[in-house]
This record gives C-alpha cells, sequence and structure tokens, in this order.
C-alpha cells in the first residue's frame, strides 16, 4: 500500500495504480476523455493532468503510477493552465456543430469544455476535416468529431476481440477506421457508442430522435439474451427510443450485445394490440370481454387434463406463475417451457442454471465448451470468457462445429458425440488439464440438449463436471447456456411437466411450439404475432419486458426485476393481469389483486423469488440427473442460434436488426466463408 | 484510404521475397515475430516494384504480411499508412525524394525542387510524372546534411547537387542509367570539399 496525499487529503492505495485512480479514491474527480478504467491505459489525450510535488512538468495521472509519499495536486494554478491548454489543442479541430450533434447534452468534451474551455477561440487557421467511416448499420461516425483518444479501438481489440478498428496514417492525418471499410464482425458494436466521449460514433438508429434531457429513464432488465444484462430504458411520450446498458460488474459489466440494444424497434411493430378471435375461419378483432367471453364458453365442459399451456422464451416469472395457478385451478398439469424441445432437467435448479456465476468465469482456470456458441448466444458471457482468456492460464477446450471464430483461441476437441463420451470417460486428452486445474468449469448449450439424445447429452455433460473435479463444495463448474430472459423463471416455477396427446385447449404464453395438436382451440397470449398467433382462436394481446413491472431470472438463476417503461400498446395489458382478470370469469380467482400479493406468491412457490441477485454456491450433491451418459449418439452439435440478429419475435419484427441480417448475413455462413 | 487507388486483387509473395522473408524471420526470437512487419513491408514494396516496376504497398501485400506474423491485418495498416516510407498508392518508375530540411534547404534543396519539376516534368509533390517515370516527394531529413542538398532516388543517394546537377541525374535516370550514388561533386564520402584537411598523415611514420 502506499501513502498518497490528494490536495492535502491522505489516502491509501494499493502499489501500482495510477495516481487518477489514486485521485478518485480521495474524492477528487479528474477529467479524462482516453482512460476508461475497463481498457488498457493508453496516456494520449492528456486531459487528466494533475501537479505533483518535485516534478518540473503536469504529468498525466491515468499512466503514471502512485509512489509512497507522493503529494499530488488536482486543483492547482499549473493543473488549470495545463488542462485548459489541452482543451484548447483538442478543440482546435473539433467542429462547433454541438446543435446537431446527437452526442450533445451527454458529451463528455462538452461537459469538460464548460470547465475548462475558453470563451474564445484564438484559432484562425483551416480546421481539419474527416471522411466519414462506414462502420456496418449500427454505429454511425461524424469522423470530424473524433478527438482520437483511441477507446474504440482498444475496446474493439481488447473486449469485443475483433482488431478491426486502428489508426491510419499519421500527425493531423491520423483518422479511425477500419483501413478498408468494411462493417464491424462484432456483436458488441453498440458499446463503441457509449464509450466514445464525443460524438464521432453514435447510434445510427438513434440518429436526431432526441436529446437526453428529454428522456425518461427506467432501469430494467435485457431479456433477449440470457444474461440477464442491466438495461436503462430511455422513453419519450411513450415510445422507447434507445436502450443503454446499467453497470453491474456481476453481470455485464458495462456493456451490452446488439440485439438487446437495438431490437427495441421491433417493439413497436407487428404487435397484438387488440385482442382477436377466430370467426368462421378467420380472425377478427374483438374487445376483451368478447375474448374472455369465447374462452370462459369453450374452457367449460373440457376437463382439466385435455387443457394444456405453453410458456415462451420471453416469460416473465409474474405470468409463468399467473398461467401456472389458472392451469392447476383448472385441473390441469400439462405445462411446458421447453419449446425448443431441450432436454432441460428441472429436478434440481443447478441442473439448469449457470452455476458458476458470470463473474465466476473470472475465477475459473480452465474451460470446456459443448455445443454453444457464446458468441453469439451470449456476447457478453462471451466477453467475460474472452476477458479470463486474454489474462492466461486458462486452457478452453470446444466440442462443436469447428472453425468458429470465439474471438479468443480455443482447442477444437471434435464435432459432437464421440468426444463427449471420450471426455466422460475421462480417455480424451483434454482431461488431463482440466483434471490438474483448481477450478475447471464446463458450459453446456441449451442447443446441445435439443435433439433425441438431449437427456443423454446432459448427464454426459454432468458426467464430464462429476468427474473433472467442476463440482466441489466451494465450487460449482457446471453450466447451462440459455439463450433467453425468460427461459429459467418458468423452469423455477416447475413449468415443465409436458404435455398430454390429445388436448383440446392450448394456451400458448409467448409460445412458438413445433407443432400443434389438430383441432385444438389455441389461445394465444403474447405481444408479438407470429405463426402461432395467426393459428390462434383467440388472442390475448400482452404485453413485451419493457412493458411491465416484471420479474425476470437469467441464466446463472440471478434473479432480477425490470420495470415498466411504457405503457403496452392498444389494448394491451400485462400478462399476469390478463390471467387475473380472466380467472374470476372462469369462477377459479388468483388469490393475489397487486404485484406485492403476487411476488409474495412467487415467492412461496419457489424460495429464490424472495431474494434478489445471485449468490455464489457450491456443489453439495454431485449425483446427475437422469440419463444415461453413454447413450449420447455420434451426431455432431449443431448451433442453436444461427440467425443472431433475429433469433426472437422482438428482433424478426425489427428493422435495424432486418438490417443487421442482411448486412451480416447469418453468422454461420460469413464463417464458413471466411 | 484513397478510392482512386486501383488495388491488385491478390498478392503472393514470389520465390525471392520468401528467401529474404526466411531471412529476417530468424532475427526475431520465436513469438516476437510481428516485429518483423517493417522489413516485411520493405519485402512487399520492392516485390511490387520488381514485378509491376511501381514500388509501393497493396492492401492484400499488407494482409499477406500479416497472415505471415500472426497478426491482425489492422495492424498492418496502421504501420504501413503510419511510414512514409512505403507508397499507400501505385508510384512512378523512380521516386524522387527531396530533403526539404534546414540543412538542405539552406544549401539550396528549393533547387533541386525546381530541377526535378524541370526535368522530370512533374508538377510537385506527391505527384508523377505524365509518363509514370517519376514521383517526386518531399522527406525529412536523411541524415545527409554534411553533403546537403541532397535527392534519394529509390534507395540511393545522390548529395551536393544543384540545378544543373539535379537535371543531369533526372536525364539519365531517364535514360536507363544509373549513376554512381554519392556526391556528385566527386567528394570522399563526408570529407570536406576536395579531399580530406585532417588525419592526413600517420602518426608515427
Amino acid at each position: 500500500m502506499a501513502k498518497v496525499t490528494v490536495d492535502g487529503i491522505e489516502v491509501e492505495v494499493p502499489n501500482g495504480v495510477s495516481v487518477l485512480q489514486a485521485c478518485e479514491a480521495a474524492g477528487k474527480e479528474i477529467p479524462r476523455f482516453c482512460y476508461h478504467e475497463r481498457l488498457s491505459v493508453a496516456g494520449n489525450c492528456r486531459m487528466c493532468l494533475v501537479e505533483v510535488e518535485k516534478a518540473p512538468k503536469p504529468i498525466a495521472s491515468c499512466a503514471y503510477p502512485v509512489a509512497d509519499g507522493m503529494k499530488v495536486f488536482t486543483d492547482s494554478e499549473m493543473v488549470r493552465r495545463g488542462r485548459r491548454g489541452v482543451m484548447e489543442f483538442l478543440l482546435i479541430n473539433h467542429p462547433l456543430d454541438c446543435p446537431i450533434c446527437d452526442q450533445g447534452g451527454e458529451c463528455d468534451l462538452q461537459d469538460q469544455a464548460m470547465a475548462y474551455g475558453l470563451d474564445r477561440s484564438r484559432y484562425m487557421e483551416e480546421k481539419r476535416a474527416v471522411k466519414d467511416k462506414y462502420m456496418g448499420p449500427l454505429v454511425k461516425t461524424i469522423m470530424t468529431r473524433c478527438i482520437q483518444c483511441t477507446r474504440c479501438v482498444r475496446f474493439a481489440t481488447e473486449v469485443a476481440g475483433v482488431p478491426e478498428l486502428g489508426a491510419t496514417n499519421r500527425g493531423e492525418n491520423m483518422e479511425i477506421g477500419t483501413y478498408v471499410e468494411k462493417a464491424l464482425t462484432t456483436e458488441l458494436s453498440g458499446n463503441l457508442i457509449d464509450i466514445c466521449p464525443v460524438g464521432a460514433l453514435t447510434s445510427r438508429p438513434y440518429a436526431f430522435v432526441s436529446r437526453p434531457w428529454e428522456l425518461r429513464k427506467t432501469d430494467s432488465i435485457d431479456v433477449l439474451d440470457a444474461t440477464g444484462t442491466n438495461i436503462r430504458v430511455d422513453t419519450r411520450s411513450g415510445e422507447v427510443l434507445r436502450i443503454l446498458p446499467r453497470t453491474n460488474d456481476d453481470v455485464n459489466e458495462e456493456w451490452m450485445a446488439d440485439r438487446g440494444r437495438f431490437a427495441f424497434d421491433g417493439l413497436k411493430r407487428r404487435r397484438l394490440d387488440r385482442p382477436w378471435i377466430r370467426k368462421n375461419g378467420k380472425l377478427q378483432p374483438a374487445s376483451w370481454a368478447e375474448a374472455f367471453a369465447a374462452i370462459a364458453a369453450k374452457l367449460k365442459g373440457v376437463p382439466g387434463e385435455k387443457i394444456g399451456a405453453v410458456a415462451g422464451p420471453l416469460v416473465d416469472a409474474e405470468a409463468a406463475l399467473a398461467l401456472r395457478d389458472l392451469m392447476a385451478a383448472l385441473g390441469s398439469r400439462n405445462l411446458e417451457c421447453r419449446t425448443d424441445g431441450a432436454a432441460v432437467d428441472a429436478s434440481r435448479r443447478d441442473f439448469y442454471t449457470f452455476n458458476t456465476g458470470i463473474a465466476g468465469i473470472e475465477e475459473a482456470d480452465a474451460l470446456l465448451i459443448i455445443g454453444a456458441n457464446p458468441r453469439i448466444e451470449a456476447p457478453v458471457i462471451n466477453a467475460r470468457i474472452r476477458k479470463r482468456a486474454v489474462a492466461g492460464g486458462f486452457p478452453i477446450g470446444f466440442v462443436g462445429p469447428r472453425g468458429l471464430d470465439l474471438t479468443y483461441g480455443h482447442d477444437w476437441l471434435g464435432e459432437g458425440g464421440v468426444t463427449l463420451r471420450a471426455l466422460a470417460a475421462g480417455t480424451h486428452r483434454f482431461n488431463e488439464l482440466l483434471r490438474v486445474a483448481k477450478k475447471p468449469m464446463l458450459i453446456l448449450g441449451r442447443g446441445a440438449l435439443a435433439r433425441a439424445d438431449g437427456e443423454a447429452v446432459l448427464a454426459a455433460a454432468w458426467k464430464i463436471a462429476a468427474g473433472n473435479n467442476m463440482l466441489q463444495p466451494e465450487w460449482h463448474g457446471f453450466n447451462l447456456l440459455h439463450h433467453f430472459g425468460g427461459q429459467v423463471a418458468p423452469l423455477d416455477l416447475g413449468f415443465t411437466g409436458g404435455l398430454a396427446v390429445g388436448l383440446e385447449v392450448l394456451w400458448l404464453l409467448g409460445a412458438e411450439p413445433p407443432a400443434l395438436p389438430e383441432g385444438a382451440f389455441v389461445i394465444y397470449q403474447g405481444h408479438h404475432g407470429e405463426a402461432a398467433a395467426g393459428r390462434a382462436d383467440v388472442i390475448l394481446p400482452g404485453a413485451a419486458y419493457t412493458e411491465k413491472d416484471a420479474t425476470w431470472v437469467n441464466t446463472e438463476g440471478r434473479v432480477q426485476h425490470g420495470r415498466l417503461a411504457v405503457y403496452p400498446p392498444g389494448e394491451a395489458r400485462e400478462d399476469w393481469k390478463i390471467l387475473r382478470a380472466l380467472s374470476e370469469l372462469l369462477g377459479h380467482r388468483l388469490p393475489y389483486d397487486t404485484l406485492d400479493a403476487l411476488r409474495a406468491k412467487l415467492a412461496e412457490a419457489n424460495p429464490v423469488f424472495a431474494g434478489h441477485g445471485f449468490v455464489p454456491h457450491g456443489c453439495a450433491d454431485t449425483s446427475g440427473p437422469t440419463g444415461d451418459p453413454t447413450a449420447v449418439s455420434d451426431a455432431p452439435f449443431a448451433l442453436a442460434v444461427t440467425n443472431y440478429w433475429q433469433a426472437d419475435p422482438i428482433s424478426r419484427a425489427s428493422a435495424t436488426m432486418a438490417e443487421c441480417a442482411r448486412v451480416y448475413g447469418a453468422p454461420q455462413a460469413r464463417l464458413a466463408a471466411e | 484510404m484513397s478510392e482512386e487507388v486501383v488495388q491488385p486483387e491478390s498478392f503472393a509473395f514470389d520465390a525471392e521475397s520468401e528467401a529474404q522473408i526466411e531471412k529476417i524471420l530468424k532475427r526475431y526470437p520465436p513469438g516476437k515475430q510481428a516485429s518483423a512487419v517493417i522489413p516485411l513491408l520493405y519485402v512487399v514494396q520492392r516485390q511490387m516494384k520488381r514485378v509491376t516496376g511501381s514500388a509501393w504497398v497493396p492492401v492484400k501485400g499488407m494482409d499477406a504480411v500479416a497472415a505471415r506474423l500472426g497478426m491482425a491485418p489492422m495492424r498492418v495498416y496502421e504501420v504501413g499508412t503510419f511510414y512514409f516510407m512505403f507508397n499507400m498508392k501505385p508510384i512512378g518508375t523512380y521516386h524522387l525524394q527531396i530533403c526539404g530540411t534546414t540543412p538542405c534547404w539552406l544549401r539550396g534543396s528549393d533547387e533541386v525542387l525546381r530541377a526535378c519539376k524541370d526535368a522530370a516534368h512533374v508538377s510537385g509533390y506527391g505527384q508523377t510524372s505524365e509518363d509514370g517515370m517519376f514521383t517526386l516527394s518531399e522527406v525529412e531529413c536523411m541524415g545527409a546534411c554534411v553533403n546537403a542538398p541532397m535527392l534519394c532516388v529509390d534507395d540511393d543517394y545522390y548529395e551536393d547537387l544543384d540545378y544543373e546537377s539535379t537535371v543531369k541525374l533526372i536525364e539519365a535516370l531517364r535514360r536507363g542509367e544509373r549513376p554512381k550514388p554519392g556526391s556528385v561533386i566527386g567528394r570522399q564520402t563526408s570529407a570536406p570539399e576536395g579531399g580530406p584537411l585532417t588525419l592526413t598523415d600517420v602518426p608515427g611514420e
């Protein structure tokens, strides 16, 4: 530890931290552009100048290590003059186009110019202009505004793992770009917009849409992948205008995947905004009363065991519980939430969650990935794996398609069943690496369970975990990677009885089952109408994830609450309220009238909902799921998500995502071509 | 990147380049091959000169360097565009590089420039003559200040120039001759004009 005095405040900081960090520890804010705590230090903007006693010149605090007994001054005349000079240099070539710049109001340069900028320019020469670059359909560039902090270059290289951005040419001609024009091949490109301290990289879909002070900000949770990214939904007059990540070091740090960030325009298109009833073979608009009456009339006289309910991948815990309770009241045990056919074993929580935790990845020292492509199934988790891989001493084995670019090096072990059986038997060469590891982990893709021998794959994966030191009292290295934010909550609520054959009534809660029973009466409750809604007899318009106060469980099993940012469109309602209202008409009143009462019931149904967040845990019971680990067939693992940009109903309705899909093509096809 | 540049469809190292690369890579310890990026870019530029007559580095050439050294192509583009020794677009057969830094300028580099413009028919810096023979560049100090002013033709230094000798040099180049590099007034290396003045005797003799 080093004792440092910052403006007379004495702080003790670890050796090797920078002066800037010491100043922050002392509560002093240091202006900066290039420094970013999650990226390497560049030290090229010079805005963070401070004065250090006995140093002849001001020093760049971000790149200067502390020394014991150092006396730092952050507000001396020398510092102020230095920063003013730096600011003047930065503004030499920066255009004065704040009124038409999308960064206006949340621009680091604008803010800091208020503190250190001069009120007039002494610069009479020509300003430089830089040609704008094309970086894909998501990131808009106005490169004349660039102050060359190189945060984007470092983010792309270090975090996203796609070293496609760089600084070409030199001196006054230096430009940030890809040199050879191309769309950035990363699923994390939206983060470039966040880290850019000026308006050089801005959001293309958000261009000229709004000013930050006009927006109402609502904290929520992203459900378009299973990471459970903490988000902030920015709205104006009942419309979602953009989605930004919130910092949560345990989940997404401060990153966010592009689909979650940009697919929200799908919330406005192809929505189910009023009830529909099928009359004479055609769906016709109806009122809520008519829709409820039609359901009530149909359900009358149908025995409970002929009724079934299916929960989709974007279902919140409240709606799942309400539907489960309604089905129980009707006497039905036909519940299913695994519409993709994944043989997820819901009998024990650690069979179907990401037990290591996302932050736990950084503690692991060996990784085996089975049948998953984390890069497109959970880009933010993939960034965490990459972070661990870059730190070194982290062998990564991969079972699945060959030649995937995961953004980090990995040892391709095999395509499928043969390799998995060898690993389970402990005879594969990679077993050696796992056995010597202290905290090995494996990631099993949900897609690997969605095949005929899914149960056996799950059992084999568990056996690999058990046989390779992954299941310890203090360490749980077995992880199932789900695809969407609503896939774990129904499992927690036991929405897994399975559907009997010959169902007469089927309730689809945002679900799109591969096949619907012939002749059944289908009730579709959800926010986007796709094939299943087209087949439905009654459609009940529900709320999307931004339109309800809801509980979400991510792939770790982390319980998080999203808040209502905008009201559902038209006559659509929050899903649990629809079920609650209908239950009264059916004579099975559900015992909750408020969200609090419902959440109390949730906690009763599964104690995990009483808490919040994720509790790191070890594995107390190493006995595995039912299923024969040796029965895995030789079939190779196919990846579940092949089109990252259009993997769910919301992104399929999104014009932005359609453009991305057009530009990037199916990721698999692209990888094969390269 | 200049859009008007027509980039070749592909680039592959030829046998001569391969031999050079093998030699260059041996200079660096295993795992540090990326250090060879600048020498390899020269290999590309020289191969282009051999094959096409114009010494420049196409994008495909930088890609080939990146692939050989296990680097991201972007990292090679950064190096290639940073150093002005690498030409990012095709140049003339002869690359006339005039030093315009203070010593050369004081000793008359403006005359050398005028001579280049007149004799090579190049309109100015960064331009190529219409016949495709000469490209003119201004460079910073090349370290030949004692014999200023100087002109660097491709890799050869010509020193102690004035207007007439520069014109003569360019005309010789146009004829396909390659005059002997060095001082054009017959100076011995960097010794004073007219021959060495010191250390002329050997002590003890």
